[in-house]
């Protein structure tokens, strides 16, 4: 017998009775009042900072006043004309390794944790992860209460291959109990709000 | 004495380091609070936890073939392993198949329970762990002590001291940023150019085929970008129906863990990448026959979080090294006890029967009812403590009968008058680091008859 009929045979064999799906009965967390406004804080509880677009103000002008000494910007956004390089032209994802800010788009993001998706939308995954600050666009009007909101929302249901609810920058607390921001992920995540 | 006292007064011959040991552990545990308390429906959400947990394990060989299934049709390639020697081998063929040498590991409890590290280091696979406390543990050549917090008992001078050694870092720095900025600089390199990566699984989504590895560092995300070969392992229990089960679960893991909202990173890994390798192991080792032992079967709901760890009044005065099991706190006493009853006994007195792991236990499991369950059993498996038995079959004697208790009471007035060294000795385990109360002068009953009381 295989291992994995083994293993069937013996949990099916347990004699435990059948315990039925139970149902939700109660009301998750709402926000009361301004979702965006409740999101800022959930990004600042997560170690992360946002910005709002001004009026007549562009993701660059953004970029450029966040990060003026940046030299390698990566992104395949077409809104984000100060990228100077587009990580899906980089066959060897290494190659994305000193990079000082990557631009991506957010698709929802989370009130109850600060936390907003972003199914893979690079060649390479590790744009999410590598660069040094990671600045993520996030539809102001796409925010949704709890992650029982999150896993209905229609995103959820695509064919994606890889995707992650990122809350903040990298951070551990293993040395001592001292938190540390900028473990192995990005060390800064800025939240652009448009 | 049991091997958890034994092991215990190594780690309280340092009072300063097990003052603070108890108190960063007890402001993890008022984290935890803070965010319960911020989730209105917290007591509704871990009942329905626990309750769907209990579904899905009355459903596990349906769930588990359903997760393959979909798994499968994802691109992801899905094994099964008996027991850790099974998983261990199918590791290293995976490797070795591909000339793998190098391999970037995130946390897991599973390869700990299995001793893989071990087990491929002897066979030329360079393990690298990436988790920063598990990286100090493995530099310092040591168990973690913590399933969450791996060096929660390690002091920061004796991290800078082994990445002065290990990493080139800066004599005599010991600041934990500095030192963890070393640390990211030296892993950077090995997540780059390793040949392959493990991570374990927080979750297995069955209706999805997916599965989900929650981290703070980003380790496991760094690891699995670059080397071509991804190879997760997950005990069978981890198994979930669905993401409607998912919300549920992420919603309590990081709060009742490290207090916090959520991780930094949840990443779900659902089909792999550029060409990219993923495999899953799917691990039983004991964990069927936990299912048919009716008593102990919760502790398949465990999300592995570590708040009943946390919260545990022995744990944090004691340390992780006083345990014998390789999981500490409630969790640890109990799984030990289902891995081999004879080797892991030890740990069941190392509980004040204080209930509070079982309040804070986000999948509500049992646990200290089940320490208590054990203890009651401790004499069938024939690994009672000796000296115990002999006491408690004296106290069960005189309860029995009036006249030996109140002649045995009106004896033990003679503690009152007997000088100090006669009382605190070896001999008197209970005297030993506190001190005995004081015996009334006269019991209740005596008060009573000469209408003392009334």
């Amino acid at each position: 017998m295989s291992s994995k009929d083994t293993i069937l045979t013996a949990l099916r064999a347990s004699g435990v009775k059948p315990e039925p799906r139970p149902e939700m009965t109660f009301t998750p967390m709402m926000t009361d009042g301004d979702k965006t406004e409740a999101m800022k804080k959930a990004i600042e509880g997560a170690g992360g900072h946002w910005v709002e677009l001004k009026e007549g103000e562009s993701v660059d002008d953004v970029i450029a006043r966040l990060f003026p000494d940046a030299k390698r910007i990566a992104s395949n956004l077409k809104q984000v004309g100060c990228a100077t390089y587009n990580p899906d032209t980089v066959d060897d994802p290494r190659t994305l390794n000193e990079t000082d800010v990557a631009v991506v788009d957010g698709r929802f993001g989370v009130i109850e944790n600060g936390s907003i998706w972003l199914p893979r939308a690079t060649r390479h995954k590790a744009l999410y992860f590598i660069s040094e600050a990671l600045v993520v666009i996030l539809p102001k009007d796409r925010m949704v209460d709890t992650m029982h909101e999150a896993y209905k929302q229609p995103e959820l249901a695509d064919d994606f291959d890889f995707g992650c609810f990122i809350a903040g920058p990298s951070k551990t607390a293993d040395i001592e109990q001292a938190l540390v921001i900028g473990a192995h992920g990005a060390r800064e995540l800025t939240v652009l709000l448009v | 004495m049991s091997s958890h006292s034994k092991g215990a007064e190594k780690f309280l011959a340092d009072k300063e380091r097990t003052k603070w040991h108890d108190q960063a552990l007890f402001f993890v545990r008022e984290k935890r609070d803070r965010m319960a308390h911020g989730v209105p429906e917290w007591e509704a959400l871990r009942q329905l936890a626990s309750d769907t947990k209990l579904h899905t394990m009355t459903h596990l060989a349906d769930y588990l073939e359903e997760f393959e299934r979909n798994a499968t049709a994802n691109g992801l390639h899905v094994h099964w392993a008996k027991d850790a020697d099974e998983m261990n081998s199918l590791v290293l063929s995976l490797l070795q198949e591909r000339g793998a040498k190098t391999l970037v590991k995130s946390k897991s409890m599973l390869a700990e329970e299995c001793g893989m590290n071990p087990y491929l280091m002897e066979r030329g696979i360079d393990v690298i762990e990436t988790d920063l406390g598990e990286r100090i543990m493995q530099f310092l050549q040591k168990p973690p002590s913590h399933i969450v917090l791996p060096a929660i008992h390690v002091k920061r001078e004796e991290v800078g001291k082994v990445f002065e050694e290990k990493l080139g870092s800066e004599h005599g720095n010991s600041d934990p940023t500095y030192l963890t900025h070393e640390a990211r600089k030296a892993l950077r390199q090995n997540f780059l150019h390793a040949d392959a990566s493990m991570t374990g699984v927080n979750f297995a989504v069955a209706k999805s085929g997916a599965f989900v590895v929650c981290t703070n560092e980003g380790n496991a995300d760094m690891g699995t970008s670059f080397a071509p070969l991804h190879i997760a392992i997950m005990g069978l229990e981890k198994v979930i129906p669905d993401y409607e089960a998912l919300a549920i679960y992420l919603r309590l893991l990081a709060r009742s863990a490290t207090g916090q909202p959520s991780t930094t990173y949840t990443s779900h890994y659902r089909r792999p990448i550029n060409g990219q390798e993923i495999h899953v192991i799917i691990v039983d080792n004991g964990r069927s026959e936990i299912l048919r032992n009716e008593a102990h079967r919760n502790m398949l709901k465990c999300l592995r979080c570590g708040a009943c760890i946390n919260t545990c009044p022995v744990y944090r005065r004691t340390g992780g090294y006083s345990y014998s099991y390789f999981i500490p706190g409630p969790i640890g006493v109990n799984l030990g006890m289902l891995r081999d009853v004879k080797r892991y006994s030890g740990n069941v007195s190392a509980c004040s029967l204080c209930y509070s792991c079982q309040n804070v236990c986000p999948a509500k499991i049992d646990l200290a009812d089940q320490i208590y369950d054990w203890r009651q059993r401790l004499d069938e498996h024939q690994v009672a403590d000796r000296k115990k038995k002999v006491m408690v079959k004296a106290m069960k004697l005189a309860m029995k009968s009036p006249w030996i208790f109140r002649r045995a009471l009106s004896a033990a007035q003679l503690i009152r008058v007997m000088p100090r060294w006669m009382i605190y000795n070896r001999l008197n385990a209970w005297g030993i680091d506190r001190e005995l109360p004081t015996f009334a002068p006269k019991s209740f009953e005596q008060m009573w008859r000469s209408g003392e009381v009334k």
